[in-house]
């Protein structure tokens, strides 16, 4: 070995120790999980305040329940029965649009799939429309016990029902075709579509304006009777959905090698789709079809901390709440006193950013 | 010992696999070669469960089918032949997957050690989908190596199986994937390889299956099998053997004068 290659030795040795932890970006995403979780909080806090009455007044009405500030009555009721839970709701709406978009897109394969693009949210709407127009035609048994459930009950057998058959539609042996899986879900948008529209015709004036809400998506019926109806179910996917992310990665080498990398693949695709389903039919149940979320927030967090579902989900969850508070702070103020449908911002923003992935993959995007 | 007996494969109304028997000793590499269309990725794929079959297949003396995925990732790891990954993934992600899921093997120096083992050193930081087709397979092949690290676990050989697992690789590239198949089998592990080189299967094989429209017409050792007479009929052109001075077996097309039917 020569003087020089001694010399230069342990430099070598030195780089391969930082270069041992290169491509390793479970930092990043950690860091990442902190200052979403850092701006939730503020962006939570802060929407208490947006709104048509005047904001100075929530932060005492805020504290007031807790016997530290004075309010009247009219702030404490402004604050803790219409901005708590429409804040609430929220929260839970955008993290279960954002995870069901990342999960969906893992188990797809493929960045663009989302339920509102590919028809499983519009599946979920029309089992939300049936409960509602339909429910005097069922057996009287049936909707006592169901309730107040039967609307979310229906979105989710409606979601779960389109998920299935996109799913059926668009995949071959573990592959899953980009332009059948968008196709088929156009064609299922067109189809539960046009079923909605029977449904509607057949709707009384009363169930017309509960339908409104349906066509744009929006966060202002929010009270506490519907943050609870769909809390359950967006819970219970969201407590899903790190069960599935060590599967997720592995899929993204297709079904055969998650196999064989020890995942049980079937099991984990109807896990999958019954998370989807769940919380995409909650979702749709209480605010309408809110639209890209699930396929904006995965792809930001993609760029910013890689594909690993691990810290893929979690943070598509804050992110997911985070925008969607945003987005409905922008629907509250732009033209107050009145309010835009969330839905409409969420598209106008999402819309773009859905045009530039696309130009942006139009080179490696299989299609 | 991987026992396969009986493996039919049909699909559609064809049958792609007409009743095979094939068994591989740990401590070997066993290659499956015949001429396209004969069977052999199907026969791999079979073996590995991504098809459906008839028959009974028996790694280390269980039955494969009434093993749970975790079990048998434990115990064998799969090379596909091409792999799209549908997300920008680092190499060392994707490395790392293999190691999640050998049970037992949490070590987190492997990733690098089997990067360098199959010459990618300090690959770990570059994206998956900028790399060539050759670099993409021997990615694959270091996450199979972590899945399965140690040749023997718990007194039972680990097996690996192969698909083509050189054929996007420069020839110092294919050498390189070959010993690194063959010192695996040397350490106590089994490998099945499909391989299309005959040159490299006579070099690195210990026994070869020979295949022809779904079934093995030809098992053994290299000797045995790679002849001119099976080699002629099975690939349907003349063929040669000579013997090189190194690497033993070579095999050669004989001369356009001599004519290639």
């Amino acid at each position: 070995m020569s003087l020089l290659e001694q010399v230069r030795q342990p430099r070598r040795r030195g780089r391969a120790a930082v270069e041992a932890i290169a491509g390793d970006r479970t930092d990043r995403a950690r860091l990442l999980t902190a200052a979403l979780c850092a701006a939730l909080v503020l962006v939570a806090l802060a929407s208490l305040g947006w709104g048509a009455a005047d904001d100075t007044r929530a932060l005492p009405a805020l504290l007031s329940r807790f016997g530290l500030a004075e309010a009247e009555l009219r702030d404490r009721v402004i604050v803790w029965g219409v901005r708590m839970p429409r804040m609430v709701l929220g929260v839970l709406v955008g993290a279960a649009l954002a995870v069901t978009g990342a999960v969906m897109q893992g188990l797809f394969r493929n960045p663009l799939a989302d339920p509102g693009l590919v028809g499983v949210s519009a599946g979920a709407g029309l089992g939300a429309v049936s409960g509602i127009v339909l429910a005097g035609a069922l057996p009287a048994l049936l909707t006592g016990w169901l309730g107040l459930w039967l609307v979310p009950a229906a979105a989710f057998a409606g979601g779960w029902t389109s998920t299935l058959l996109l799913y059926a539609i668009a995949t071959r042996q573990g592959r899953t075709s980009v332009a059948t899986m968008l196709l088929a879900g156009i064609a299922l948008a067109a189809l539960t579509g046009a079923l909605t529209g029977i449904i509607v015709y057949r709707a009384t004036d009363q169930q017309l304006r509960d339908l409104t809400f349906w066509g744009m998506g929006s966060l202002a019926g929010a009270n506490w009777s519907r943050v609870m109806l769909a809390a359950p179910l967006i819970l219970a996917a969201l407590a899903a959905a790190p069960f599935l992310a060590r599967a997720l990665n592995a899929l993204a080498l297709g079904e055969a090698a998650a196999a064989h990398l020890g995942v049980p693949v079937q099991r984990m695709k109807t896990i999958a789709i019954l998370t989807v389903a769940a919380a995409v039919g909650a979702s749709v149940s209480v605010t309408g079809g809110i639209g890209f979320i699930g396929i904006v927030v995965p792809h930001l967090l993609r760029l910013m901390q890689g594909p690993d579902h691990r810290y893929l989900l979690p943070n598509a969850a804050l992110l997911g709440a985070l925008l969607l508070l945003l987005a409905d702070g922008i629907a509250r103020t732009v033209i107050a006193p009145a309010e835009l449908p969330i839905g409409i911002v969420t598209a106008t923003l999402g819309g773009p950013f859905f045009m530039w992935i696309l130009l942006r993959n139009r080179a490696v995007m299989d299609l | 010992m991987l026992e396969a007996t009986g493996i039919r494969v049909t699909l559609g109304w064809r049958e792609i696999l007409r009743g095979i028997d094939l068994f591989a000793r740990p401590g070997e590499v066993t290659a499956i070669v015949g001429p396209n269309g004969s069977g052999k990725t199907t026969l791999l794929r079979a073996l590995t469960g991504e098809v459906d079959h008839d028959g009974q297949i028996r790694l280390n003396g269980q039955d494969v089918d009434r093993l749970r995925p975790w079990q048998l990732a434990a115990m064998r790891a799969v090379l596909p032949q091409a792999t799209a990954l549908a997300f920008p993934f680092t190499v060392l992600e994707v490395v790392r997957l293999g190691l999640a899921a050998g049970l037992g093997a949490a070590r987190a120096d492997l990733p690098g050690k089997a990067l360098r083992r199959v010459g990618l050193p300090g690959f770990e930081g570059r994206l998956y989908q900028q790399l060539s087709g050759g670099e993409k397979q021997r990615v694959h092949l270091a996450r199979v190596l972590v899945q399965i690290w140690e040749p023997v676990a718990h007194g039972a050989p680990r097996w690996m199986f192969l698909d083509e697992p050189v054929s996007s690789l420069d020839i110092g590239h294919q050498l390189q994937v070959m010993q690194v198949a063959r010192d695996f089998a040397r350490a106590g592990g089994g490998v099945i390889a499909v391989m299309h080189d005959l040159n490299l299967t006579a070099m690195f094989a210990s026994s070869v299956a020979l295949m022809e429209q779904g079934l093995i017409t030809g098992f053994g050792s290299p000797d045995d099998v790679l002849t001119d007479a099976a080699l002629s009929r099975a690939y349907d052109c003349r063929l040669r053997t000579n013997h090189a001075p190194v690497t033993g077996r070579w095999i050669l097309p004989q001369g356009a004068e001599a004519g290639l039917s």
